[in-house]
């Protein structure tokens, strides 16, 4: 597999356009790049597309037009993609799509091996990657009966466990309390790997991510166009990326 | 994904080598399926539970899954009964009732009950990626495994969103009555659960792809040699031989 360069994007969307049938374009003529040590943060309203655009990168749904380059290949079938995909950890915004084993371990597992790990090298690698999220001992729980929070961790450790080389985080916090947010807030930083990461709460942006940037028509927009506070505050929009004028 | 409630148990049964129990599942069910005595379906129904309760399946959860299923079963008893054309009648009010049609619906009710249960016991104590690896290791395509498991896995999704959409119901006041409100609550309820089935189930192998899976299932479950798989053979080779020998009269 060829390294590629520190200039190539990990990620380059040109002029992606997208709708489900019988429906508007969510996506519109969408461009975006994204480089290796970027941490962005991506706010939108509901509904916006933001988790379609994180299934384009992924090849789970395909554009209408426009194309999808991953670590510099240009995604064009299944196949290329079915390469790739793997050195990207996607978390899902719902934890219960992600985790179908019975137990803790089996689904952790389940990554390495399809990449070709042995089972004792797969399990050792299991077991690793939850221990760095705080999970020893979680090993034979089983996957149905954890909760939210655990849930989220677990399905976390199942991307983690295949080494991947950037983040997608669907709405990582939802449903964590603050002390589980509080953990990831850690853990993100402690892994030192660049990711995109969706989110709503302004706080836990600001202190895992270097820029935000929002979706707008079905674009994504960079953050010059937004100003950070710094001050606690409280109105109607204050979860939704705002100015003051 | 809460579809594999018997997979992480510990008894011996979930320690068989999972092949020898795919083997057992099937040789149990077809001699069952072909079966027409009660004198055979009767015990094979007792051998059935038996094997739940070897395989120490939380009774409340089994019990559950049957009742799905005599929800269908019921349905056979309603048109079978009334429309088999036999030899001998009974008559009950304005209605002929087909005393073959009788006999047929309970041997089918019996049947299904059996089967279904030996496939909780033996089949749905392993995980799917166990079930896949085991199913190719006998040799059967790659095409074919994934096929054999999405089904599979579809039938448990299936259930799952039914037990949802019906809580979802619950909350909202919904109480079954004989009124169109209820017929159209119901047509709904099963639009949905199949449209609902069919989107997680697609999420799932989204989630499968993400994780490197081509195709191939790897497991981490391993059956070493150990005389649980002497004892389950065997156990298993002496019920189908008695069910056969119960078919034949001997
Ligand atoms: N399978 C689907 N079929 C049809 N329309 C869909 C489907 N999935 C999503 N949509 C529509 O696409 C739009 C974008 O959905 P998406 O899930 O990407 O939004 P989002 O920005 O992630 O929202 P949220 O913040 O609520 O997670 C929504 O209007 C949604 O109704
Ligand atoms: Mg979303």
């Amino acid at each position: 597999m060829t390294r590629t360069q520190d200039r190539t994007p990990i990620i380059r969307l040109t002029d992606i356009t997208f709708g489900y049938p019988a429906a508007g374009p969510i996506l519109h003529e969408l461009n975006f790049s994204f480089y290796r040590n970027e941490r962005i943060g991506l706010v939108a309203p509901n509904g916006s597309g933001k988790t379609t655009l994180f299934h384009l990168i992924m090849g789970l749904v395909k554009p209408v037009s426009g194309s999808v380059e991953l670590f510099g290949t240009r995604m064009e079938s299944e196949k290329i993609f079915a390469r790739v995909r793997h050195r990207i950890g996607l978390l899902f915004q719902d934890a219960d799509d992600q985790l179908f084993s019975p137990t803790v371990l089996e689904d952790v597992a389940f990554g390495p091996l399809n990449l070709g790990k042995s089972k004792k090298a797969a399990i050792d690698k299991s077991k690793e990657t939850l221990a760095v999220l705080g999970l020893s001992g979680f090993e034979d729980r089983i996957t149905i009966k954890l909760s939210g929070g655990e849930k989220r961790l677990v399905a976390l450790a199942t991307i983690l466990a295949m080494d991947p080389e950037m983040l997608l985080l669907d709405e990582p916090t939802s449903g964590l309390d603050d002390a589980t947010k509080h953990r990831l807030k850690s853990i993100l930083r402690d892994l030192n790997l660049p990711y995109l990461l969706i989110s709503h709460e302004f706080d836990f942006l600001k202190s895992t991510t270097d820029h935000i940037y929002t979706m707008n028509d079905g674009k994504i927009l960079m953050d010059q166009e937004l100003i950070i506070h710094s001050h606690e505050h409280a109105h109607v929009a204050g979860r939704q990326p705002h100015k003051h004028v | 994904m809460d579809a594999e409630p018997f997979a992480s148990g510990r008894s011996w049964v979930h320690r068989v080598d999972a092949r020898l129990r795919i083997i057992a599942a099937l040789v149990y069910s077809v001699i069952l399926a072909v079966s027409n005595e009660f004198a055979t379906l009767m015990p094979g129904l007792i051998i059935s539970v038996l094997l739940t309760l070897m395989a120490r399946l939380d009774a409340i959860a089994v019990s559950k899954r049957l009742l799905t299923i005599l929800g269908f079963i019921a349905l056979i008893w309603v048109m079978l009964p009334l429309t088999y054309n036999g030899d001998s009648y009974i008559q009950l009010g304005p209605l002929a009732i087909s005393a073959e049609g009788v006999g047929l619906s309970a041997r089918i009710s019996l049947k299904t009950m059996a089967i279904s249960m030996s496939f909780m016991a033996l089949i749905a104590t392993m995980s799917t990626a166990t079930l896949g690896h085991a199913l190719s290791r006998l040799g059967v395509s790659q095409r074919l495994v994934i096929l054999l498991l999405m089904t599979y896995r579809y039938l448990f999704v299936l259930e799952n969103e039914y037990h949802r959409l019906r809580r979802a119901a619950r909350v909202r006041g919904f109480k079954p009555g004989t009124d169109l409100h209820t017929y159209r609550t119901y047509a709904y309820l099963v639009g949905m659960l199949f449209i609902r089935a069919a989107q997680r189930a697609e999420r799932v192998y989204q989630a499968m792809r993400c994780r490197g899976f081509k195709g191939r299932f790897f497991t981490i479950a391993d059956f070493p040699a150990s005389p649980n798989n002497f004892m389950f053979s065997l156990l298993m080779a002496i019920f189908a031989a008695g069910l056969i020998l119960m078919e034949f009269n001997w």
